[in-house]
């Protein structure tokens, strides 16, 4: 563990809210409840946004659905800042707050390079937050996968094409057309053994001969978003 | 917190113990503490204590005394009728017909019911045939008859929906099974409901429904939680999970939860009595409800417009997402559910607003209110006043704008 960060942020950044709510009564930290109560950026008027670079993720279907409107700006130096992040949300409590404390980490300090921007993990976002409940750790990489997607629009418009990343997957169960993202949404989702992998994605059934590789996927995932 | 008033509207998930429960249960705690199986005067006044409680849980339900098996709650109820039924017969339905006992069961039962049918049948102890309901969450008799088979040992169908409060054609699906039974010259299939919801609002009679097996549950009916009971009429059989000293009938081992025991015979002596005159009171405000919500735009009512709980109102409001609307009417004292994957442990929407054709977006959009003994008009009509707000603020926040044409 490293040593500048402490028991509760260590747990924070696992993503399970440090004290249940017992005291508090309530589910969310007091940061997450101040940014659902009070969401900071999200867009009220289109107004000055129709040349905004946009990005769309999530469906209404899945239970999460965002949409993102950036304005980046390149500084004489040649860094290209994020200048403002507005959006839109429909989710729950802990897909608005994460939405909401993205907004205000990419634009604080004058703006987020982009760079560092497309560096920002899930896990950075819950830490802010002071964590959410461990199941509710997929609502927060919505956000994430939004700026991701808006970035790769700004790219497009300004002509940086080899930056542009075209978001396939890697092919992992190559009879089902299963990759490596399906794998990744669905340890997101709390499935964190093969067997509930399989019961939500039948990776492996068609094609045995990719399970090992299914399980170190799950163990990958498990420790970049639950660090566990 | 803007408000610190609550209006709990949330009473299918539990009720508060009314207070004449609680003062029939103290003395069974510490005074009469008795063990109801011993020989001695003290564990006779607990055994007359629960002998009482069952005599009345029976007269209430147009059951006899023996009929009744004491339990934990819904869930143990519930897995005993549909897990113990189907293994009991086992043996002999391999022997004479060579096939696995066959169970009926709806879409929108409790989990308490699908879990572990859905398990059995994955591990191929039973045939499983789960039929559908219809828009407004109903099942149909017809359907439940055509899925009828020699094998068939168990039709398990709830009384009235916990998430959309639909109430279900029982008492004709137990003429069906009475015909059926006849016609075949056997003994089963036998009919399960689980009762939960509509303890407070129905005429629970097995001999007008022709049930044969009914779960009851205290914490849904100002009673106290951790005690239920399963009406088992006589000569059906089933297998127990409980083996050890042999009290109800062998069917359930282990000392008597005597205060409960008592507590469950009073809270639904209590909601029995008073259950007419409540259901008119609470229909009332329940529709008051249900027409106030529904004039926020794009908004649908989900279950049946009339054949539903006294209690119960269920709506979507598209475009936006269930978790984050309950969380906003908590936050002006209103206490709902919904339907949202969010809200579930298990991340998957209401299987029951979807067993009636409505879409995810729909389910993730849905808040149940119920109501009981504490909820007035003016609680209503707070919630009729506070809604829209909620909703037109979380719209603000939301990037979908679906079309009503998808939903109707």
């Amino acid at each position: 563990m490293n040593n500048s960060v402490t028991p509760a942020t260590n747990d924070a950044r696992k993503g399970d809210v440090v004290a249940p709510t017992k005291e508090k009564g309530w589910f969310y930290t007091d940061t997450v409840k101040d940014h659902f109560f009070h969401p900071k950026n999200f867009l009220e008027d289109e107004a000055g946004y129709g040349d905004a670079y946009l990005g769309m993720v999530g469906s209404p279907a899945c239970g999460d659905a965002m949409k993102v409107w950036l304005k980046i700006e390149k500084e004489a130096d040649g860094t290209e800042r994020i200048k403002d992040f507005k959006w839109k949300t429909f989710g729950c409590a802990s897909a608005i707050a994460s939405t909401s404390m993205l907004s205000v980490m990419v634009t604080e300090n004058g703006g987020m390079p982009i760079e560092a921007a497309l560096a920002l993990r899930p896990q950075d976002i819950m830490e802010r937050l002071g964590g959410l409940p461990a199941r509710k750790v997929h609502c927060s990489v919505l956000g994430d996968k939004a700026l991701r997607s808006a970035v790769m629009d700004y790219y497009r418009k300004s002509g940086q094409i080899d930056k542009v990343e075209v978001e396939a997957g890697r092919l992992i169960d190559k009879v089902l057309k299963i990759t490596d993202h399906d794998i990744e949404e669905a340890v997101l989702e709390g499935a964190d053994t093969l067997e509930k992998v399989q019961a939500r994605t039948k990776v492996g059934t068609g094609d045995p001969s990719c399970i090992p590789e299914v399980e170190n996927l799950i163990r990958f995932y498990k420790e970049k978003y639950f660090g566990a | 917190m803007k408000s610190t008033k609550i209006i709990y509207l949330d009473c299918a998930a539990t009720t508060p113990l009314d207070s004449r429960v609680l003062e029939a249960m103290n003395p069974y705690f510490s005074d009469d503490f008795g063990n109801p199986s011993s020989f001695h005067s003290v564990g006779m006044q607990a055994k007359d204590a629960v002998s009482d409680a069952r005599g009345t849980i029976a007269r209430l339900i147009g059951a006899h005394e023996e009929e009744i098996i004491f339990t934990s709650g819904g869930t143990e109820s519930d897995n005993l009728a549909v897990i113990g039924v189907p293994r009991y017969h086992t043996k002999a339905l391999m022997e004479k017909l060579q096939a696995l006992p066959h169970v009926i069961t709806s879409a929108i039962e409790h989990h308490a019911v699908l879990e572990p049918l859905i398990a059995m049948d994955r591990k191929k102890e039973i045939e499983l045939t789960i039929v559908g309901v219809n828009r407004e969450g109903q099942v149909s008799v017809d359907e439940v008859v055509a899925a009828l088979k020699p094998n068939t040992v168990l039709i398990s169908i709830m009384t009235a929906n916990n998430e959309i409060g639909t109430i279900q054609p029982i008492g004709d699906i137990g003429r069906e099974i009475l015909k059926w039974r006849k016609a075949k010259e056997t003994v089963f299939p036998y009919l399960h409901t689980d009762a939960c919801q509509a303890t407070g609002y129905l005429d629970l009679n097995v001999e007008k429904s022709h049930v044969d097996l009914l779960t009851l549950n205290g914490s849904k009916m100002y009673g106290p939680k951790g005690i239920g009971a399963l009406y088992v009429r006589k000569g059906v059989k089933l297998q127990p999970f409980f083996i050890g000293g042999g009290q109800e009938r062998n069917i359930r081992s282990g000392t008597e939860n005597v205060p409960g025991i008592v507590g469950l015979a009073k809270a639904l002596a209590l909601v029995q009595a008073d259950r007419e005159v409540e259901s008119a009171r609470l229909t009332a405000l329940r529709d008051r409800l249900a027409d106030g919500l529904m004039k926020i735009p794009k908004t649908i009512l989900n279950g049946h417009a009339t054949e539903r709980l006294p209690n119960s109102v269920n709506v979507s409001f598209i475009d936006i997402e269930g978790e984050a609307a309950v969380l906003y009417l908590d936050a002006v004292g209103i206490m709902a559910s919904t339907g949202s994957a969010c809200a579930s442990t298990s991340l998957d929407p209401s299987h029951v607003i979807l067993a009636t054709g409505l879409s995810y977006e729909a389910a993730h959009g849905s808040i149940r209110f119920t109501l009981g003994h504490s909820t007035m008009q003016e609680d209503v009509d707070y919630v009729i006043k506070e809604m829209p707000a909620i909703v037109e603020r979380l719209r603000m926040m939301s990037p979908v704008n679906m079309d009503m044409k998808y939903f109707t």
